[in-house]
């Protein structure tokens, strides 16, 4: 695909099917198409295998929304979530799709604070701003969403969504005691018996092996594609990682898993090669904090625009996804489930107090992406990780790792601000 | 020749380098067409190396292929070499307000940045120096005057004119509000100051240097530090520039 013939395809009649603002989201779509070709495919050296990601790109509002409404029209549920605590397993064994909903764009952010306040997190918003302004295909497309406790404003914001679609809420823990995990596995099992209602099916103990199988295959796969780009020098850009990263949680898993170990293959022969992305010499910078929702390119695109390479997300666009797997081939429902819920609750999220694995999960990362220094990246108005993030410093202190913390939202206005204090950053660790 | 180009929000700033001095140096508004600009104040100094630094770096590296620096980087070397005993720099320009933390070999350890807003920048002295009716050049010296202390709580620019406003219409002299405006900016730089950690001696560089109260208010906030003002703020980024110009010719 050449960089002047890239398009995001348009499908209006299906938009309009969907019920959606036709003539305004075909304005988005152009817009979206604009800042791929600027972000991505200007990149030079990108790996071959990038192809099957650029056309999940190119048919992101289409192809990947038909196989949607043909899994419906087969009587199974769409189901579509904004957590990475939402166990997938759960929905795959009932036959069901899972989408991670839109929310990384400034453009449905306009739509949302009609509604709501407007000092509440941009991603919330922009989630809120594409079902309110009917722009997002995926939020038309799903049956119901299920959404989570993990902090306040997406807890308070289900209720008004509900109006709209309706939203289920499954409470996560803000501690992990023993009572904590007991109400989770509690939560897990009428998460469970809700998706079984909808998709009118029992999940059976083979249906959910298979469905841990399928799900840990896909976190495999990432994870090797996350310890490959940790070579050094790397052989692909953090853009188009976190591009990957992004699309695993709209794909379907098998086909995805498959596309991202050939990805891999091809960049163990880059290793072999020594063919370094974008230079051999480039300062290798990680990650850590708040997910980036597609398009949500600012950081990276800012970093690696200063010549410097993205090696890890620690983020729940990244490892915070990907890193657990769990335990497969279980006897019976009950020890299935405690085991799902042990793995779930691996998940070092900063909605929980203590969050101390956090610290030491940080630390580990960035010793084996043997990253130069770290960037800790916040939205405004997360409250979590931005009193979290004193305590990341204070452990990047201590271990005499580089650190600077940004603290942004999806407007472009910041970016001057932002790519002088990245370049000042770098200069402070090239010395 | 070595030449080192500062590309600010509101002025551009050119310092000549040469053996181990200033030679030379320009200060002008940065227009519309900023690049014009540059051109016509370096057509003096060829031949020359360039390096650009400041808000614009970018966009004379676009037109004229030169290299750039951080404004960071910049500031710190420009006081490094003329301040050496400086462990940390206050640095407030037209758009934006740094602290940066300085090593023994006066290379940045670290720094911090206002994020969007024009809080505590030039730009927000400037519309309060306006919403008073003072010409920016006496604002500084009209607030030394007062000693009254009022305060004004909004640091956001638009909420802080209000502020302003409303102390207008209470009556308040309006000595007193500018040394509010000034005591809030102060304040604004303690506070970063405080997260960055100083040591002993701060140095000013930067077009609010110039401001005699800003200056006299951080001083008394600031016990047994001493502050030191260079002779001439503005230039420090582009003077930076100009010697970082000259390290890379010699590395050539």
């Amino acid at each position: 695909m050449t960089t002047e013939s890239f398009e995001i395809k348009a499908y209006p009649e299906m938009w309009k099917d969907l019920g959606m603002d036709v003539e305004r989201f075909d304005k988005m779509r152009l817009m979206l198409g604009e800042i791929f070709r600027k972000t991505y495919l200007s990149q030079k050296n990108r790996p071959l295998k990038m192809a099957y990601f650029d056309a999940m790109v190119a048919e992101i509002h289409g192809g990947r929304i038909k196989e949607l409404l043909a899994a419906k029209a087969e009587g199974h549920p769409v189901i579509g979530t904004f957590c990475v605590y939402i166990p997938e397993e759960v929905v795959l064994a009932a036959g069901g799709v899972c989408v991670g909903l839109c929310g990384g764009s400034q453009g449905s952010i306009p739509d949302a604070e009609k509604i709501l306040p407007r000092n509440i997190c941009p991603m919330v918003k922009s989630a809120f701003g594409f079902k309110a302004g009917k722009i997002c295909p995926y939020f038309q497309a799903v049956d119901f969403v299920y959404g989570e406790t993990t902090c306040d404003a997406k807890k308070k914001c289900w209720e008004i969504l509900d109006t709209m679609v309706p939203t289920y809420v499954m409470e996560i823990p803000q501690m992990k005691k023993q009572s904590d995990r007991t109400m989770w596995l509690h939560e897990v099992k009428e998460f469970k018996a809700k998706v079984e209602e909808i998709a009118g099916t029992t999940i059976t103990v083979d249906t959910m092996n298979a469905a841990v199988k399928v799900m840990n295959g896909k976190r495999r796969a990432l994870q090797r594609l996350n310890s490959l780009r940790h070579a050094n020098p790397t052989p692909i850009s953090g853009k188009d990682v976190l591009l990957v990263e992004q699309i695993a949680f709209y794909d379907e898993p098998i086909r995805f898993a498959a596309k991202v170990n050939e990805l891999c293959d091809e960049l163990e022969q880059r290793i072999a090669r020594g063919e370094a992305v974008p230079s051999k010499d480039a300062t290798r910078i990680m990650v850590a904090g708040v997910p980036m929702a597609l398009p949500n390119w600012k950081l990276h695109n800012l970093v690696e625009g200063a010549g410097a390479v993205i090696v890890n997300e620690e983020s729940c666009i990244g490892t915070r996804y990907y890193k657990d797997l769990m335990a497969e081939d279980g006897a019976d429902m009950e020890s299935i489930l405690t085991e799902l819920t042990k793995r779930y609750m691996n998940i070092d999220c900063s909605c929980f107090t203590p969050n101390d694995e956090r610290m030491a999960q940080v630390v580990k990362e960035f010793r084996e992406s043997k990253a130069d220094g770290i960037i800790h990246y916040s939205l405004q108005f997360c409250h979590t990780y931005n009193i979290e993030e004193i305590r990341i410093r204070e452990t990047c202190a201590k271990e005499g790792i580089p650190y600077m913390f940004i603290e942004s939202d999806y407007s472009p206005e910041d970016v001057g601000q932002i790519q002088t204090r990245v370049e000042a950053f770098l200069e402070q660790i090239r010395g | 020749m070595f030449v080192g180009i500062d590309l600010g929000s509101r002025a551009i700033k050119v310092a000549a380098w040469e053996g181990d001095t200033v030679v030379d140096y320009q200060i002008k508004e940065s227009g519309f067409e900023p690049h014009r600009q540059v051109e016509a104040m370096i057509a003096r100094y060829h031949p020359c190396t360039v390096i650009a630094t400041g808000y614009g770096r970018h966009l004379v590296k676009e037109y004229f292929d030169y290299a750039v620096i951080t404004e960071i980087k910049a500031h710190a070397i420009g006081i490094h070499t003329l301040l050496p005993k400086a462990t940390t720099i206050v640095d407030i320009g037209g758009q934006d307000s740094k602290v940066i933390s300085l090593g023994d070999k006066g290379q940045v350890v670290n720094f911090q940045m206002n994020d969007k807003c024009a809080a505590g920048t030039g730009r927000f002295l400037e519309i309060m120096a306006a919403s008073l009716a003072y010409p920016l050049s006496e604002f500084g010296s009209a607030a030394l005057e007062s000693t009254q202390e009022v305060q004004i709580n909004s640091m956001c620019t638009v909420f802080a004119e209000s502020e302003v406003i409303s102390m207008k219409n209470r009556g308040v002299p309006r000595q007193h509000i500018a040394r509010a405006v000034h005591a809030s900016v102060a304040d604004r730089i303690i506070s970063m100051l405080n997260r960055v950690g100083f040591g002993d001696t701060v140095a000013f560089s930067g077009g609010v240097a110039n401001n005699p109260c800003i200056v006299d208010l951080v001083r008394r906030r600031l016990n047994n530090v001493q502050v030191i003002v260079p002779e001439n703020p503005s230039i420090i980024g582009a003077l930076g520039a100009s010697i970082e110009a000259a390290r890379q010719g010699e590395k050539i």
